[in-house]
């Protein structure tokens, strides 16, 4: 039988329990902070880039197993990626790594609560170093609307 | 109707909701009634009666429907009147909800009388209503906010209150008569006596009382009282403010519109009387109705009726959460000092994991910071979960959430 209660399994409650690249950048290049009024998740991301990559990436916060595994499973896709294939992430990436791709809607906004940090932190990056400004304001648009 | 636990289920057949399955064919267990209540097809009677046989506006027309709806809603303000003791019918002002009231005289009341250095006292338990509105009145006054705060059993520090009134500076103290998140149960006599020792007014948020527990407004002796016809059977959308009428006389109009002038010329317009004064436009008639539909419901089974079979639940839902373990409930566990209103933690599972896996056993909790984030830092915690209680709800009810916890602890290993 498939419920809603199915989306708790191993991986999540693992995940949850072990976040993996859980913590503070101290000499970050970027870091960003962003929350869910309604549900009170909260997730600070920084990252460390080198040449055009992000070498480092950590979060911090709380929220729910949803919103621990998510930001795990996204901080690991994106260490290691050029700023171009982060600019590239999409919510399934995400979704699809957890088996959440079919999460009810009152429960994505924790699921993508860290990607629309990290793009949102990646925007101020960019802004910062000599990016055209229609490619930040697309990436402001994208975090804005991610859900 | 007598106050026994048979009685109480028996008025369970009037709700025709919790006659429903949720989720996987699970009967709903609705334990959200701190955030609203089910409505009893009594009160749900009297908004369709009200639509299909008496519709018109009120106040204005002179024909047979517009006399039987100004009669309808204008009866709802003498039951309010009569409910928690109110003398002076003009001093009941309907509005949206308690959100609103407390608007209302952060606006009418706040603006005239607020200037540079006052200041306002409210408290860390409070909703966000009762703190957002007062933010932005002190910034626009460039005034000051102070809280009275709250110690580990979540009772307020009330020496918190005495010194603040010190500074001679304080023109409001507000406060909730209960906790939406940990029930608590303001000694609202105590503040008012210090209040007006110190000739400063009292607002209360009685949005979590009124629904649980006997009010008498002409012996708690507050200057203004809200509350919200949603959280007791009635429809949302309807509220009531109450202001002593030497208070309201001082305060300005909130809406300018129909129904609240006497007479408008080109520049200038003079204001209707009380409590129309404060009620522009065409008001939210059939949920007024609706609303004096749920008091009479409730005054039938009697206030303290509702409050003993709603300390008999607290007291068994205290005694079995506080069997499970890893299980943290936060507040006073004294019964007669709490509503029924329970937050709780489980472990380190996260209030919506908990809330979302109970959903599948048809229960209906809140998880969340529930507007109160002032008290959440208090509590140092980003959520909690809860569970509120009504008359309709049951022992068994208090069982199904036990036991749904067991399925917690077991998907998160606990």
């Amino acid at each position: 039988m498939s419920s809603n209660a199915d989306i708790y399994h191993e991986m999540i409650v693992d995940y949850s329990r072990n976040p993996v690249n859980y913590g503070e950048i101290e000499d970050h290049d970027v870091t960003f902070h962003d929350a869910n009024p309604l549900c009170g998740d909260s997730i600070d991301i920084d990252m460390k880039i080198d040449d055009d990559k992000v070498t480092d990436i950590k979060f911090h916060g709380k929220g729910c197993a949803i919103c621990m595994a998510c930001s795990s499973v996204l901080t690991e896709i994106t260490k290691g990626k050029s700023l171009e294939d982060v600019k590239n992430i999409e919510k399934n990436d995400v979704l699809s790594e957890l088996g959440l791709e079919h999460l009810q809607a009152v429960r994505i906004k924790c699921a993508l609560l860290s990607l629309k940090v990290l793009k949102s932190a990646l925007y101020t990056y960019l802004a910062k170093h000599i990016e055209s400004s229609e490619d930040v304001d697309k990436l402001k648009e994208e975090a804005a609307n991610l859900y | 109707m007598q106050s026994t636990q048979s009685s109480f289920e028996n008025l369970r057949k009037d709700f025709p909701i919790l006659e429903r399955t949720v989720r996987d064919n699970k009967h709903l267990v609705y334990l959200d009634n701190a955030s609203t209540t089910q409505k009893p097809n009594q009160v749900i009677d009297a908004i369709t009666d009200y639509y299909q046989n008496h519709n018109a506006n009120i106040h204005r027309a002179v024909y047979a429907l517009a006399e039987e709806a100004t009669e309808a809603y204008e009866s709802t303000r003498d039951k309010i009147a009569n409910f928690v003791n109110i003398k002076d019918r003009q001093e009941i002002i309907f509005v949206r909800g308690t959100t609103e009231a407390i608007n209302l005289v952060a606006y009418a009341w706040g603006r005239p009388h607020i200037n540079e250095g006052d200041i306002i006292v409210t408290t860390e338990y409070e909703h966000h209503s009762n703190i957002v509105p007062w933010q932005l009145l002190t910034q626009e006054k460039h005034a000051k906010l102070e809280y009275i705060g709250m110690d580990d059993n979540g009772e307020l520090i009330l020496d918190d209150l005495d010194k603040h009134l010190a500074t001679g500076k304080v023109k409001l103290v507000t406060f909730s008569l209960m906790s939406n998140v940990l029930g608590t149960i303001t000694d609202a006599k105590k503040i008012i006596e210090k209040c007006k020792a110190a000739g400063v007014l009292t607002l209360i948020d009685g949005a979590q009382a009124v629904p649980h527990m006997k009010v008498d407004l002409e012996d708690l002796g507050c200057d203004f009282f809200a509350f919200s016809g949603h959280k007791m059977l009635g429809p949302t959308g309807i509220g009531v403010l109450w202001v002593k009428k030497p208070v309201l006389n001082t305060m300005s109009p909130f809406h300018g519109g129909g129904d609240m002038i006497r007479e408008v010329h080109k520049y200038e317009t003079t204001w209707n009387d009380l409590p129309y004064k404060f009620e522009a436009g065409t008001p939210n008639i059939a949920d007024v109705v609706g609303l004096g539909a749920a008091i009479d419901y409730l005054s039938k089974i009697g206030m303290d009726s509702i409050r003993e079979h709603e300390i008999e639940l607290t007291k068994y839902a205290i005694e079995k959460l506080s069997d499970v373990k890893g299980l943290h409930i936060y507040g006073t566990k004294d019964v007669s000092k709490r509503g029924g209103v329970i937050s709780f933690n489980f472990a380190d599972v996260h209030p919506h994991d908990v809330a979302q896996i109970i959903d599948e056993e048809g229960i209906a909790v809140r998880s969340g910071h529930h507007c109160a984030q002032v008290l959440m830092e208090r509590l140092n915690v980003a959520a909690t979960s809860r569970a509120s209680f009504y008359i309709y709800n049951t022992k068994e009810d208090i069982d199904v959430l036990v036991n749904s916890l067991n399925t917690v602890a077991k998907v998160f290993k606990l």
